[in-house]
């Protein structure tokens, strides 16, 4: 209750209070994990892409609703507006005529075209280049108007320079970084010239970086704090202490704590924890196929159809028997609910078609294995024809998982299911190391359990994972994101379908119906749809945790509550 | 008193006056009583107390010592005081085979090393190559290559256990063998030994009949002290998240699972980790007593 009326209130107060650039003074922000450089490009990491999204923005990035607004764009591009071509191929993008850059030079297409070709360059290694698929071409139409041209119908083209991870760069001071050099160019990737509310004063890597507010930001009351202070390294939990506790700290990021940890360090009364949900699910992994080590090197592949788990109605019947609620209860509390889906967000891929799944029910789980022919055997365990339902089931080593793990079994031994605990070290589960047989990919087991998740707010690649062919075997040196090896023509058939079409409504119910069809073959078997939990200080406001961007995509509206 | 007993009783036996001077050192007495009672309680413990140390009893978690849950319960509801017992059971079965295995072979290697001039060199370099090896990253890479391979001969319980067993008795078995190894070279230049072989003994027969009994009080020792040894490097694997499935109780898995919990529930770090220290503790205490007991010169002092 406390965020949502102080939500309220900070509403109230935004508009009287900031009114003047920098009136506020000071803010703090604490990343537990330290920002190495402030150019997204250069690096995969969070901590990197939020650090320099206080200097560097996008054309246009995801609101806190997964809502596509225009940033540095006048507006959002779409067939209606012919911002799109109508074959799909190409998408125009118009600028915003007001923005300067923090040193005062104007922001025109060609720093945008720049940004591309900076990205694109093949010798640059740049971390984001997937952003940039399928482009052939990016062209200044004139000062303020840039073309990206894609080299076939791209139905969702919000990819590119769209959202923290990709933000237009200065041509200007780029403009001798690029390929092979763009790593060597310290000062550069160090303090970036950016369009956003902050410009860097001081960077020390993997330590903390000083701001001051950008005298040339577009909104001339705006930000209202004057300096920042980043600051990076520690842990989770003193991160958390830093802002709920002790007051050291405006603002904390990604809390995975424990939810009594986390209820007793607010109790302290500092500061409030906030949570939002993106696409995150922590999902139980069905194994389509036979992992017996007597098969050797065709242990885990489509050759060898899993004994009792190609049986829908186990599958079934082991969904039905987990209690979501409590596992919610013990393992996230706020950061997390119950779902019946793979795909839970944005609102508008969300299936409701599912939603049996969040009630447990023991008896009648029984009642279909009993139907499917598993009878309970003198040892509590089901069988059929010499085939008993025993399950191996692995995870990462993670005390919430364990707890996951124990609870799940005793529901399990209920209806009469047999397993098998295992849990690996995180970084041997999730290396992706073709020689350990301990991956995830290799899935030596009967099920396993991790959370996964898709970036930006298009489903369309992460659904193309459980397409036919993508499954993970010897010969592709066990990589493939088809982890339960699920292969289905209807399945295939809508993907396709997806990648042709624009509409968004149609988009959502071709995914919608492909994450029911995922859903009703129990190939997957989502637990929790986690959230993300960051903590920010009472006096701070106006903060939006956005789980589709960066957690500061509007810093610019932060203030001091007085 | 003493003189007229001395005159009057049989001669008392070798193993009367170890016990007679084991008596006398109060720390190993004290040590071995509660090594005993710790013994006993997990062999008889679950057949008093019957609850189900895996058994989740969700509206009891977190609860705090009673009379249901004498100890209080975990952060799932399981009881702490039965997984205290059942954890006991696994960390000192470990614990104690691990340390007969390790004996063994440090005893063989010792003997080997130091009656048979011709294997001392290569042998020896082969305990120090051992004693170079980095202990943990060792088990982990042994745990990999053979868990599934005797998960499937054995089970996952009697696999892993096995696997524990002998990864640590073939990972500890060096400090016994230098020890062995040094009490042999001076005992196998005794008079007595020379005599034994100038009536032709065969080299098996001497090393048996009168090396071996010599050599007991080193050896029993280390033993001791491999309990020991045996019972922490299973915590630390279990500690690491290793070694048994999670859901499995030893005493290294409770300390490791409760970490998370030390601020709230610091209780529920006491039990398993009083439980370690106190067994190696004892177990250290009989071992010190064992060795003044078995010396026949600090005997009868």
């Amino acid at each position: 209750m406390r965020p949502i009326t102080f939500a309220l209130a900070s509403l109230a107060l935004a508009s009287s209070v900031a009114a003047e650039r920098g009136s506020d003074g000071h803010v703090s922000i604490i990343y537990w994990q330290a920002p190495s450089i402030l150019n997204p490009y250069l690096s995969g990491g969070t901590k990197d892409i939020e650090s320099s999204s206080l200097i560097l923005e996008p054309l246009a990035r995801h609101d806190e609703m997964g809502n596509l607004v225009p940033w540095l764009a006048a507006e959002i591009p779409t067939v209606k507006n012919g911002g799109v071509a109508a074959d799909l191929t190409s998408i125009t993008w118009k600028l915003r005529d007001d923005i300067l850059w923090s040193d005062g030079s104007p922001l025109t297409a060609e720093d945008v075209v720049f940004t591309a070709d900076y990205c694109m360059n093949p010798d640059g290694g740049c971390a984001q280049l997937a952003d940039f698929d399928n482009i052939v071409a990016v062209d200044a139409l004139d000062g303020s108007t840039v073309r990206i041209t894609f080299d076939g119908p791209k139905p969702y083209p919000y990819a590119a320079l769209v959202g923290a991870t990709t933000p237009i760069l200065q041509k200007n001071q780029f403009e001798n970084c690029v390929g092979a050099k763009a790593p060597e160019c310290t000062a550069e990737n160090f303090g970036p010239i950016g369009t956003g509310p902050f410009r860097v004063t001081d960077f020390r890597p993997n330590d903390v970086i000083s701001l001051e507010a950008n005298p040339n930001y577009r909104d001339p009351t705006k930000p209202a704090f004057a300096t920042v202070t980043f600051k990076g390294g520690g842990d989770a939990a003193s991160a958390a202490r830093a802002v709920l506790e002790t007051g050291e700290f405006d603002y904390a990021w990604n809390l995975q704590l424990a939810p009594d940890v986390l209820a007793n360090m607010e109790a302290a009364g500092k500061g409030a924890v906030v949570s939002a949900f993106g696409t995150l699910v922590e999902r139980l992994m069905v194994n389509l196929t036979d992992p017996d080590p007597d098969l050797g090197d065709m242990r885990s592949t489509r050759d060898h159809p899993h004994p009792f788990l190609s049986d829908i109605a186990v599958r079934q019947a082991l969904s039905m028997a987990i209690e979501r609620d409590l596992l919610v209860e013990i393992g996230y509390g706020k950061a997390g609910q119950p779902t019946c889906n793979v795909v839970p967000a944005p609102a508008v891929f969300a299936s409701s078609a599912n939603d049996g799944c969040l009630v447990q029910d023991i008896e009648a789980a029984k009642k279909l294995l009993d139907d499917a022919g598993w009878a309970m055997g003198a040892d509590g365990v089901r069988a059929k024809d010499g085939v008993r339902l025993s399950i191996l089931y692995q995870t990462s080593t993670n005390a919430v998982r364990q707890d996951f793990q124990a609870l799940i079994k005793q529901w399990w031994a209920e209806i009469g299911v047999e397993t098998e605990l295992r849990n690996l070290s995180a970084s041997v589960f999730f290396g992706g190391d073709p020689g350990s047989p301990d991956t995830y990919q290799k899935f030596y087991a009967d099920i396993e359990m991790y959370a996964n998740n898709f970036e930006g707010a298009d489903p369309e690649a992460y659904l193309g994972n459980w397409r036919c062919g993508l499954d993970p075997r010897p010969d592709t040196q066990w990589q493939g994101p088809n982890v339960p090896r699920y292969c289905s023509e209807a399945y295939d058939a809508l993907l396709s379908e997806m990648s042709q079409t624009g509409d968004i409504d149609e988009r959502a119910r071709l995914g919608k119906a492909m994450n029911d069809m995922l859903m009703q073959d129990f190939v997957m078997i989502p637990l929790v749809h986690r959230g993300r939990v960051s903590a920010h200080a009472d006096s701070l406001g106006g903060v939006k945790l956005n789980t589709w961007d960066s957690e500061l995509w509007n810093v610019a509206d932060w203030h001091r509550v007085k | 008193m003493t003189e007229a007993v001395e005159f009057t009783a049989p001669p008392s036996s070798q193993w009367n006056d170890v016990w007679h001077q084991f008596k006398s050192h109060r720390g190993a007495l004290v040590g071995c009583l509660f090594f005993v009672f710790i013994l006993l309680t997990v062999a008889f413990g679950p057949m008093v107390w019957s609850i189900d140390p895996q058994y989740i009893d969700i509206r009891a978690r977190n609860s705090g010592m009673s009379i249901a849950h004498p100890l209080g319960t975990d952060q799932l509801g399981r009881d702490t005081l039965a997984r205290v017992i059942a954890g006991g059971r696994t960390s000192v079965a470990v614990g104690v085979t691990a340390m007969l295995l390790s004996v063994l072979l440090g005893t063989f290697v010792g003997v080997l090393a130091g009656f048979f001039p011709k294997f001392d060199g290569p042998l020896m370099r082969f305990t120090d190559l051992f004693l170079a090896l980095p202990l943990l990253p060792l088990l982990l890479v042994m745990i990999m290559l053979f868990r599934d391979v005797l998960r499937s001969v054995l089970g996952p319980e009697s696999g892993v256990f096995i696997l524990i067993v002998c990864v640590i008795g073939i990972t500890s078995w060096m400090q016994a063998a230098r020890i062995v190894r040094g009490d042999v070279l001076s005992i196998k230049e005794r008079e007595f030994v020379l005599a034994s072989r100038s009536v032709g003994t065969p080299p098996v027969r001497l090393v048996i009949r009168h090396i071996l009994p010599n050599i007991l009080s080193p050896i029993m020792v280390s033993a001791t002290l491999g309990i020991a040894n045996a019972i922490i490097t299973e915590s630390a694997l279990s500690f690491l998240g290793l070694g048994f499935p999670s859901d499995f109780p030893t005493w290294g898995r409770l300390l490791y699972d409760s970490t998370d919990y030390l601020q709230q529930y610091p209780e529920r770090v006491l039990w398993p980790g009083l439980a370690i220290s106190l067994t190696v503790l004892s177990v250290n205490y009989m071992g010190d007593g064992l060795r003044d007991a078995l010396d026949p010169r600090i005997r009868g002092r």
